[in-house]
């Protein structure tokens, strides 16, 4: 069997020597946090704080402790450029970037918070992969195409996607490297797990902190809806998430025809507008919550609007020009100032045209529609970073037994290998050596761009065509 | 009286200011259209006093400055004898004006000043200070209304207009020796300036107001100056310090320029703002070449007005010029006598630094003073050598039996009153110029006999500045104080006990491409980290805002007296700027304006001997107000990372190009349907009719009109031929028309 994406090639290949389920994911999962804190507690200076790769101005730690500093001086954390962040983010990690403890490494604590994060995330993930899986299972009873489906003795794809994100090297450099990601994705991961579950307050909380402390997030608001408005109408309650992973609904109600008399009604898959309502009674309730916290804790010295202005404006304008893993800096250092607006539309308004299509074509995966909506987002954003990378590969995992088919697997892990090499070298040598040029590192960014689009692409096609075929099985079956 | 009328050669000065023209005395110089040489005509009174002339002597200047066109478009041989007659009548009406304004004067005192001084000190290693000084006074007063008779009145006007309480400009070349050339007497406080420009200006407008005004006070310096002023409008390059740079800063701002290359043609307009330019006086010394083949150059401008002045008065103007050049003496004799003994001092004289000589007091000076500074300690140094020298420092004995021999008998010796310690204080000879003439010029020489050393005095600590870290990326700027004097601590921290502290300002401005983190800055006492909290007493930071302010950080730190060393680092970020923000030379490197370091405990005062000469002296009286400690740090050069300036289109293109890939690639997968597959497969199953209904879902597949391809294309076909043809033929029809018309 393929392995879907070849980034987990690795783990996967190790993990299905031990046929432990549950306790190899313990296990994995331990490891990977001990491997976590003996990397912080390295006596060398990795500097991975520093570098382009693991934090942007949105996510440095050395920017949040600069407008903690701030603060601390009575001054807006805001005042200057430094600190683009969230306030409430900067009273919880803020302390602690301060607070040193004799013989430790500095910014232990939140090195600390970020494992946390990280392994939450994980086993969020892993949670998610469950619900996912025991809903794929029952859609395949229900089309009788469960003898099909191979059951492997290996890990469960939920735990495959806990630890690829687990062990995921992206994943891990943002964690060491203090970039405030890990804390981004635990609340995406958060959002998702609310929708699977079908909790309303939980996803809606997700979604408005995520949303709060990067932006992007904000287009998950179509998956969480359609995932947890969905999945109202099937009877057993454990059973909820069924939706979330159900093949296309011609499907259900070609079967519903061919089984005349069946209990269930067709109703079960139209889109409940009430549960839509009942969800953004919840994320409105939040917002306010979220938007009363952070109006205490600014406004001594500042005002929401100034918030609004150096978080949300700082990422839509793109005003920083440091170079990172994204095509934006580049473009926005070398366009002439007088079509700079126009292109800032076009390249915002590219994440935003593409979520009507997709939420057309894959409503009926609101899961894999989250993880195809982050991958854009993170592919297309002004400050990107490995961390968000981290994010969509971790996520991609929870789609492996779909994703099977898919092309070109082995030329993107590949493509990743060699991009997350080369990038740092010709960094190094434009930035540090002198003896590069900046088109060097511009070019490996260009890459990277490449094969984010070819695995979105070629994720979105194969799960399409995975698609086709359950329809064609089925009708065929129903044939017989 | 007599009247004076010269025909010299016109200067070839930049003429950048075509608009500055101030109807002072030195208007007498008429514009001459005819050609290249010019009249100047000088009043000088038989007594060798000078009034300024009156008023009504001013307007007919006026009037033949207004008429003059016209009289010059009507004849053009008839101008110069037209004038030379209005000349003469008002000068018949002049005595009796004279008498006049000259009695209002001793009543009322409101009469406009003008003094030339020049301060020359050797320097301990083996160079030469002179220091100009000129001070014209412009008095609040109703009576002149705009009209000004020594003053310039570009300045006039620049206060009048931008409501300029307190302004410094300074123009420098070269970086002030501290350790050399000593840190902790009035000139170096003053007049070390750091390199390139420094503006700061003081305004008597309210708050909001303050921008505006500074905007238009550069843009109007810059064409004053010929100087790049103007690009301290931009708000990025000037900051509003609250405490660390001046004690009472009001409304004040500050920009510096360090890149500015300063050269004649900023000393030409500044040269213009002096009654005799550098014509007649003491400003005749300043030979372009050999000012700026010195070690320091430093050109400035200061003015005060007292803004307090009722409305539609003019308020009284203190404006000082003052120029420090640091000078090498090459004299011929003293190397060719003494060569082999380096350790002496070489023997100089104004004509062998500056090329020439003094030939006369610039004639509307009120003083005009060379001093002549010498370290008292040499003195001492030298009754250590002759075992037998002078015990009083009275002039007869230097002349007599010190080792150093003036070529020209003082006119008056001046002793610092220093009671606290003998080191560092210093003797004034004073020469007044007004005795001497063309043909007996003033030309001061000094002579060495015996080689003699001494230090000048420093400042409590010594500042110096530079960067850390490598690669463009990041780095840490780092300020280092060094103990002056490690051997005998300095004379602010003597009487006081143990537990004194020395207070230090730093006043640091970055650019806003240097993204300082200021929460990593880290203090070094005696080379061991140090908890801020305990020496850091005030700290104020204004953080930049990226293409909007500069950093600005004022401290005020106590470090202990006996302190040998501290050090203070602050890490930054590098910015990357957008590709139309760097200059020309973009691989040149950014500057970091200095800091400016100073000591709010110390000041440095001459206490001379109170004297009326000195009372009369603005230059001696500057050196004995009080005024603390200052010196200014190196500039920092920040290399940059460029982005490759050659490749916009390239970029844009490419980068468009991957975003139309994936917006295609993403739409063409979504596109695709699913229905038709299914069919496809429901006609598989049905294998006998596979042929003809793939036919049918090719065709429908291909769109409703081409249902039947066979039949009508055959027909059309003639058709459409004709019509192409004739088509084809209705174009080269235009087309030979148009070409035909056209040609």
């Amino acid at each position: 069997m393929p392995t879907a994406n070849t980034e987990e090639e690795n783990s996967k290949s190790e993990l299905q020597k031990n046929h432990g389920g549950g306790g190899g994911f313990t296990r994995w999962a331990v490891v990977a946090v001990i491997f976590r804190l003996a990397l912080i507690y390295f006596p060398g200076n990795l500097n991975l704080s520093s570098r382009p790769e693991v934090s942007t101005p949105l996510t440095s730690i050395r920017r949040l402790a600069e407008g903690y500093w701030l603060k601390q001086s009575s001054m807006s954390p805001y005042a200057g450029s430094m600190y683009h962040g969230s306030p409430l983010l900067l009273s919880v990690l803020g302390p602690l970037t301060v607070k040193r403890i004799e013989g430790q490494p500095s910014h232990i604590l939140c090195s600390l918070v970020f494992v946390l994060a990280d392994l939450i995330s994980s086993i969020l993930i892993r949670a998610t992969g469950r619900k996912l899986q025991i809903a794929y299972r029952k859609s395949l009873k229900s089309l009788n195409l469960l003898n099909k489906s191979t059951d492997s003795g290996a890990l469960s794809s939920g735990d495959i996607a806990a630890l690829v994100y687990l062990w995921n090297p992206f994943t891990i450099v943002a964690c060491v490297g203090l970039s405030t990601s890990p804390v981004e994705n635990l609340f995406t991961i958060l959002t998702l797990y609310g929708a699977a579950t079908g909790l309303a307050p939980l996803a809606a909380f997700g979604w408005v902190m995520a949303t709060h402390l990067s932006l992007y997030p904000a287009i998950l608001i179509i998956p969480v809806n359609l995932s947890y408005s969905g999945s109202w109408f099937y009877p057993p309650a454990p059973l909820s998430p069924e939706y979330t992973y159900a093949p296309p609904s011609k499907l259900f109600r070609s079967k519903e025809h061919g089984k005349v008399g069946d209990g269930k009604s067709s109703q079960e898959i139209i889109f409940s507008w009430r549960r839509v309502f009942h969800l953004l009674v919840w994320t409105s309730l939040w917002s306010v919550y979220v938007l009363v916290l952070c109006s205490i804790s600014v406004k001594q010295h500042g005002s929401l609007q100034e918030m609004f202005q150096r978080t949300y404006g700082f990422i839509l304008t793109v005003e920083d020009l440091s170079p990172n893993i994204g095509v934006l800096w580049y473009f926005f250092a070398e366009v002439f100032d007088f079509f700079r607006d126009f292109f800032l539309i076009v390249f915002h308004s590219n994440i935003l045209f593409m979520i009507l299509p997709l939420a057309i074509r894959l409503k009926h995966r609101p899961c894999f529609l989250a993880f195809v909506y982050i991958a854009i987002s993170s592919m297309l954003k002004s400050y990107p970073s490995v961390g968000d990378s981290a994010l969509y590969l971790g996520l991609l995992g929870l789609f492996l037994d779909e994703l099977a088919d898919m092309q070109f697997s082995f030329f993107l892990f590949c493509g990743y290998v060699g991009v997350s090499l080369l990038s740092p070298v010709m960094h190094n040598l434009w930035i540090w050596r002198g003896t590069g040029n900046a088109n060097f590192y511009y070019a490996t960014a260009m890459a990277y761009a490449c094969f984010q689009i070819v695995l979105v692409v070629e994720s979105v096609s194969s799960m399409l065509n995975h698609d086709r075929k359950l329809t064609k099985l089925s009708t065929s079956k129903l044939q017989k | 009286m007599t009247i004076q009328i010269r025909k010299g050669k016109r200067a070839t000065e930049p003429q950048c200011l075509g608009s500055q023209r101030s109807l002072n005395s030195e208007d007498l110089l008429f514009p001459n259209q005819t050609g290249d040489s010019k009249a100047a005509v000088y009043f000088q009174l038989s007594n060798g006093r000078f009034r300024p002339p009156p008023a009504h002597r001013l307007i007919a200047h006026h009037i033949v400055d207004t008429i003059a066109p016209i009289f010059f478009r009507v004849s053009r041989t008839m101008w110069l004898p037209l004038r030379l007659t209005l000349l003469l009548l008002f000068l018949l009406l002049s005595p009796r004006a004279l008498l006049r304004s000259g009695s209002a004067a001793v009543v009322s005192g409101e009469e406009e000043e003008f003094h030339e001084e020049l301060l020359l000190k050797p320097l301990p290693d083996r160079k030469v200070l002179a220091h100009f000084h000129f001070h014209s006074i412009a008095p609040p007063s109703k009576s002149n209304g705009r009209h000004h008779h020594l003053f310039p009145k570009a300045i006039s006007q620049l206060v009048q207009k931008f409501r300029v309480k307190e302004m410094e400009l300074s123009f420098t070349q070269g970086r002030w020796n501290y350790e050399r050339w000593g840190g902790f007497d009035p000139i170096s406080s003053n007049n070390a300036k750091p390199p390139g420009v420094e503006l700061w200006a003081v305004f008597d407008v309210p708050e909001d107001q303050v921008d505006a005004y500074w905007k238009n006070l550069t843009n109007s310096l810059s064409g004053l100056f010929c100087a790049s002023i103007n690009f301290l409008e931009s708000s990025t390059m000037y900051s509003a310090p609250k405490w660390s740079f001046r004690i009472t800063p009001g409304r004040l701002r500050y920009g510096t320029l360090p890149r500015e290359a300063v050269c004649t043609e900023n000393l030409t307009p500044w040269l213009k703002l002096l009654p005799c330019r550098d014509k007649a006086g003491l400003a005749a010394l300043l030979d372009r070449p050999s000012i700026y083949k010195g070690f320091y150059h430093s050109q400035r401008l200061y003015l005060t007005s007292n803004a307090s002045v009722p409305a539609e008065t003019v308020s009284g103007i203190s404006l000082e010029q003052t120029l420090t050049v640091v000078l090498q003496p090459n004299s011929p004799s003293s190397s060719s006598i003494h060569s082999g003994e380096s350790n002496f001092q070489p023997s100089w004289s104004l004509s062998s630094i500056f090329g020439r000589k003094i030939s006369g007091k610039c004639v509307l000076a009120q003083s005009s003073i060379v001093y002549l500074q010498l370290e008292k300690s040499i003195f001492s140094e030298q009754k250590d050598n002759m075992d037998n020298g002078p015990n009083s420092l009275a002039s007869e004995g230097f002349a007599g039996g010190s080792g150093f021999e003036m070529s020209l008998d003082p006119d008056i010796v001046i002793e610092e009153e220093n009671q606290s310690q003998h080191k560092g204080s210093s003797v004034l000879y004073g020469f007044w110029v007004e005795k001497y003439n063309e043909s007996q010029p003033f030309d001061l020489g000094l002579k060495w006999k015996y080689p003699v050393f001494w230090s000048s005095r420093q400042a409590p600590l010594h500042a110096s500045r530079f960067l850390m870290g490598s690669g463009n990326e990041r780095g840490a700027i780092a300020i280092l104080f060094k103990s002056a004097n490690s051997a005998d601590s300095s004379s602010g921290s003597r009487h006081v006990s143990d537990g004194c502290e020395l207070q230090v300002d730093v006043f640091q401005v970055v650019p806003w491409y240097i993204k300082v983190y200021y929460h990593s800055l880290q203090i070094f006492v005696d080379d061991e980290a140090k908890p801020i909290g305990d020496f850091v007493h005030k700290i104020q930071v204004s953080p930049s805002k990226d293409k909007t302010s500069p950093g600005m950080m004022e401290m005020l730190l106590k470090l202990p007296c006996d302190v040998r060393s501290a050090a203070l680092t602050l890490e930054f970020d590098k910015g990357f700027l957008h590709i139309d923000e760097y200059p020309p030379d973009a691989n040149q490197g950014y500057d970091i304006p200095s800091a400016v370091i100073s000591f709010p405990s110390f000041h440095s005062v001459m206490h001379l001997l109170s004297n009326d000469s000195i009372r009369k002296s603005p230059l001696l009286s500057r050196f004995q107000e009080k005024n603390r400690v200052q010196s200014y740090t190196e500039v920092l050069l920040v290399p940059l990372t460029t982005p490759d300036f050659s490749m916009p289109y390239n970029v844009i293109t490419i980068t468009c190009t991957v975003f139309a890939l994936f917006f295609g690639s993403l739409l063409n997968v979504l596109r695709r349907r699913v229905g038709e597959e299914e069919r496809y497969l429901k006609a598989g199953k049905k294998k006998g009719w596979l042929r003809v209904l793939l036919s049918r879902l090719l065709a429908k597949l291909r769109g409703k009109p081409m249902e039947e391809p066979d039949q009508p294309s055959s027909e059309s076909a003639p058709l459409i031929g004709k019509k192409l043809v004739l088509k084809v033929i209705l174009v080269a029809v235009l087309a030979v028309a148009w070409q035909f018309y056209s040609t």
